[in-house]
């Protein structure tokens, strides 16, 4: 079963990390990455860059409306998820736990994936 | 990272908001300042066991309240009570806070804070100062290290500083959009100056940070004003520059021109993200300074050799900003585009006026000798690196000139 884990966290905090803290945070996390991988788990990750950096296109309005900034303003931003291959939940979480202890704060939010569609990249004509 | 030192980050990300609320509370920068201490050490105590409250500055302001109001009971005691008017309106005491925090209020106590850096009495260093100190909670000895001045000058120097803004009284009042605007700007100089001290510092560790803490400030003012073009302008700006600092420097700590950087040593991730705040800023179609600057900035970035770089597009860019900011410095920037694009005699008839202007400038000598030297006018070359030289303000800038004048010798 897929599952996306969600990265939610206090962008500013993540943002005023030194180099290196968040070096260590990622190698950190690299490793528990790669146990997924050896173990044919782990899809695409990925990291966003701050929400200073996002547009927003507010579709209940015609035409839509571009707003800078991220979609809403909260005290934690989504910065980054995870899809992974898993049995069940409990797998999920804990893979979630293991991601956690090595990335302080925040929260991840797991939540069940519906449709995934690869890269396709590759596919263009 | 230990959760000790994600606690840390939290507190260093919630300093402006909160001291900034607390210095709306009352209206005295060191009692600002000395309750939010209060309030991060009481974090201290409680943070680790249960982890950062889910709204740390929330916390961390109504913490740093009351540690503030219980210091002035205490001294009241002892000392006469300060005036009533020191201390803002009171009533919201019981009021949830979190609920009182509304988005714009935080949004001018954090400008406000800035703003309070920029007073136009104070020489740019006291402004850099002030701001490390107070807005970026650096410690004096970090800021001390950054400028190599003593750590007794530098509490001085602070000191000064904090006593004249104080004096010169603080605007509580809700600004009006025109003054927004003219707080912002002033603030937005202040942060470039914050970076441009790091830029400028050579290798010096303590003052390169000084960039990563300026591009910091600027996101935090971004959040703040997600609209402001010559805001996402300013940051892009100081974020593709700051792409190239592992480029910038050679393994003896020499200056290493643009053109030669091992361009695989740029930050990718900070090039993205700068590019994508000049895309964002394009939108608004309401050009500035800034984004002309981070456009000249992103044509570099984007070329993946330098010999694909749009020198055109960086002149006709530079004449924009000839326009908009008229300034010697800019026409000498412009000449290496024209340089390129018309050669160096061009380059050189384009900078011969500014000559008088200019008759202290570092970057002015080193220019018009490497322009000379071009044209093989070996002897002028000379003696405007020396005089380039006798200007450098760091040994990285002299010791990239003496490889000129080496270059001189040997040929």
């Amino acid at each position: 079963m897929l599952y996306a884990i969600l990265c939610y966290n206090d962008e500013d905090a993540v943002w005023s990390w030194s180099k290196e803290e968040d070096a260590a945070v990622m190698a950190k996390l690299g490793a528990v990455q790669e146990r997924l991988v050896k173990a044919g788990k782990m899809g695409p990750s990925l990291r966003l860059l701050p929400t200073t950096a996002a547009t927003t296109l507010r579709k209940d309005q015609d035409p839509p409306l571009v707003i800078d900034g991220p979609f809403a303003e909260t005290k934690e931003q989504l910065l980054g998820f995870y899809v992974i291959d898993v049995k069940d939940l409990e797998e999920a979480l804990e893979i979630a736990r293991d991601l956690g202890a090595v990335n302080p704060g925040g929260s991840y939010e797991i939540r069940p994936i519906a449709l995934f569609n690869p890269d396709r990249r590759d596919k263009a004509s | 990272m230990t959760d000790l030192a994600w606690i840390e980050a939290v507190m260093v990300a919630a300093r402006p908001q909160a001291v900034g609320a607390l210095l709306r509370y009352f209206r005295d920068l060191d009692m600002a300042e000395e309750a939010f201490q209060e309030a991060c050490l009481r974090a201290l105590k409680t943070w680790p066991q249960n982890g950062p409250p889910r709204d740390p500055q929330a916390w961390l302001i109504l913490v740093g309240r009351n540690a503030g109001l219980d210091g002035v009971r205490r001294r009241s005691r002892e000392a006469p009570l300060p005036e009533e008017e020191a201390l803002s309106d009171l009533e919201d005491e019981e009021a949830s806070l979190a609920d009182r925090l509304d988005g714009s209020q935080y949004r001018d106590d954090v400008l406000r804070l800035l703003f309070m850096c920029c007073h136009p009495d104070l020489p740019a260093t006291q402004q850099i100062a002030l701001a490390l100190r107070i807005v970026s909670g650096l410690s004096v000895t970090q800021i001390a290290r950054a400028f190599l001045v003593s750590e007794v000058a530098m509490e001085q120097r602070i000191t000064r500083a904090k006593a004249k803004v104080g004096k010169a009284g603080l605007p509580f009042e809700t600004p009006g959009a025109v003054e927004r605007a003219e707080r912002l700007a002033a603030v937005a100089a202040m942060i470039y100056l914050v970076f441009n001290e790091g830029y400028s510092g050579g290798e010096e560790a303590a003052r390169a940070a000084l960039c990563g803490e300026a591009i910091r400030l600027a996101r935090l003012l971004l959040r703040l004003f997600p609209a402001e073009p010559e805001i996402m302008g300013l940051t892009a700006l100081m974020l593709l520059q700051h792409s190239r600092s592992r480029a910038r420097f050679d393994g003896e700590g020499e200056i290493v021109l643009l053109e030669e950087q091992d361009r695989a040593l740029w930050d990718g991730k900070l090039i993205a993200e700068g590019l994508a705040l000049i895309d964002k800023a394009l939108r608004h179609r309401r050009p500035g300074p800034y984004q002309v600057q981070s456009a000249i900035a992103a044509l570099h970035s984007r070329a993946a050799t330098p010999a694909e770089t749009d020198w055109a597009g960086i002149d006709a860019l530079y004449q924009t900003l000839e326009r908009m900011q008229p300034s010697p410095v800019v026409t000498l920037n412009r000449a290496v585009a024209v340089g390129k694009v018309a050669g160096a005699e061009a380059a050189l008839q384009l900078i011969e006026p500014l000559a008088d202007r200019l008759s202290g400038y570092f970057h002015f000598f080193g220019a018009k000798g490497a322009f000379l030297l071009q044209l093989g006018r070996k002897e002028e070359a000379r003696s405007a690196f020396d005089r380039a030289i006798s200007l450098a303000r760091n040994p990285a800038e002299a010791a990239h000139i003496r490889r000129y004048l080496d270059r001189l010798t040997e040929a």
